[in-house]
């Protein structure tokens, strides 16, 4: 179960990733670089305008073993959160 | 994180083919997936250098070949569509319009991630190709490196 909207937008985010304008595989790429500059329980935002991100983003979580928060779409781009693991 | 194995061959010379392998390749290893690729027969023009290269010890025939095969990743032709070499130009056109990564920069960025390109001696020799006309820090190897790394790998692709 992912986030309402409200509570995404009151996370504390400790790393954004800007993947705007990109194309798969383009934001897990981008993701995979920064993860390394977000520390163990801060959460990371990835921002994309590739729509299939929204499936890419969570399986990325998933396979990496971070915490998915969710998702929502901010004025024609996609903000993503995910919570960083280990 | 869960690493696995995965391992694609890259059978195909065709740009659209190579470019799906590369795509796939690059998502795994941005996943945490050991990657190999393996490269034989046409998919080993990807790796050619764009210029002709000085070699020696090749027949007639493996000249002819190496002759008539595109030289480089920027000169595979499209599986569907090719159009003489117009469709790849359209194609390269409107991926670039969409901010596609081009196929030059996913096999960079595919090095960058540590993907292992491990390329087939038989086909190198069947077609007339020497390790100096192939891009650098290749490994070259046989069936037998295929299917041991296939053996610990979770995905296996031909394409």
């Amino acid at each position: 179960m992912t986030a309402a909207i409200e509570e995404l937008k009151e996370l504390k985010v400790d790393l954004v990733v800007d993947a705007r304008g990109t194309s798969c595989p383009g934001p897990i790429l981008a993701a995979k670089k920064a993860i390394g500059g977000c520390p163990v329980g801060g959460v990371m935002e990835v921002m994309a305008t590739d729509s299939g991100t929204l499936k890419d983003i969570p399986a990325w979580s998933k396979k990496m073993g971070h915490d998915y928060l969710g998702s929502f779409d901010d004025a024609g781009y996609l903000r993503l959160f995910l919570k960083k693991m280990k | 994180m869960d690493t696995s194995k995965k391992t694609i061959i890259v059978f195909s010379g065709d740009f659209d083919r190579v470019f799906a392998a590369f795509i796939i390749a690059n998502g795994a290893a941005a996943m945490g997936d050991d990657v190999t690729m393996f490269f034989t027969f046409w998919g080993l023009n990807a790796l050619r250098k764009p210029k002709k290269q000085a070699t020696s010890g090749k027949s007639g025939l493996q000249k002819a070949f190496a002759m008539m095969m595109p030289r480089g990743a920027d000169k595979l032709k499209l599986s569907n569509m090719n159009f003489a070499g117009a469709g790849p130009k359209m194609f390269k056109k409107v991926m670039k319009q969409q901010n596609v990564m081009s196929l030059n920069e996913l096999i960079d960025s595919a090095r960058e991630q540590g993907i292992r390109f491990v390329v087939c001696t038989m086909s190198m020799d069947v077609m007339g190709l020497k390790e100096e006309e192939l891009i650098d820090g290749l490994e070259f190897g046989g069936v037998a490196s295929y299917l041991g790394d296939a053996d610990e790998a979770n995905v296996n692709l031909f394409v």
